[in-house]
């Protein structure tokens, strides 16, 4: 397996603002918003992620923008379920 | 069960509000134990849940994202979404079954019924079909 690289020096993004938000909405966690709704555009993010085999590195949601995605939430590691 | 994901050449994310860090350690410790070579996904972090609340699942009083999943088609839209409460996990069949249906739906303009697996009977929305589904589908 090639050696795994640490990218994560800069803190990732977090939730990018859509086109037309105020950026300081997003910002201010008392005015988050839930945006998914079934049959609407994803809220797009950027976040930091470890993958098996590359390490460390920031993943951004729209990156994988013309593929079908699945996208897990789960309370949390070395849990049961 | 990932390859069966691959197949369908859909991208799987696994998302929680541990740190990258922890999902290492994770993977090594324990998850390579269970499956062979460890879980090939990218494994996300929401360090404060702030991508967990745009998605209407990160739990507050816990500080922790239940467990959510997001089905979202090539256009970037949200097509499914399925969300519980922590005790009871997820069944991966069934996400199959409607990734599966919502890729047929996309490629063919028919919709398909209730319980629907592939090779069943689709239906073409359209005012002939008004009335008409009893002779073409029942439960």
């Amino acid at each position: 397996m090639a050696e795994e690289k640490d990218g994560c020096v800069k803190p990732a993004a977090g939730p990018i603002a859509s086109p037309g938000t105020d950026e300081l909405t997003i910002t201010k966690p008392e005015v988050v918003k839930v945006q998914a709704r079934v049959g609407r555009e994803a809220p797009d993010f950027e976040a930091n992620a470890y993958v098996i085999g590359e390490g460390f590195k920031q993943v951004k949601l729209s990156s994988y923008k013309g593929k079908w995605i699945v996208l897990c939430f789960y309370p949390g590691d070395f849990t049961f379920v | 069960m990932h390859k069966e994901f691959e197949d369908l050449d859909v991208t799987v994310l696994s998302m929680s509000t541990d740190s990258h860090f922890v999902h290492k350690i994770w993977q090594e410790e324990e998850l390579s134990k269970m499956v062979d070579g460890g879980v090939p996904f990218p494994m996300l972090s929401d360090g404060g849940g702030k991508i967990g609340d745009l998605y209407g699942v990160y739990e507050e009083m816990a500080g922790v994202d239940i467990r959510g999943r997001f089905i979202i088609d090539p256009d970037f839209v949200i097509r499914a979404m399925e969300v519980l409460t922590p005790e009871v996990g997820r069944n991966p069949k069934e996400l199959l079954r409607q990734i599966k249906a919502f890729q047929h739906v996309v490629a063919t303009g028919e919709v398909t019924p209730s319980g629907w697996e592939p090779g069943d009977v689709t239906l073409t929305p359209g005012p002939a079909l008004v009335g008409k589904v009893w002779e073409q589908w029942k439960p």
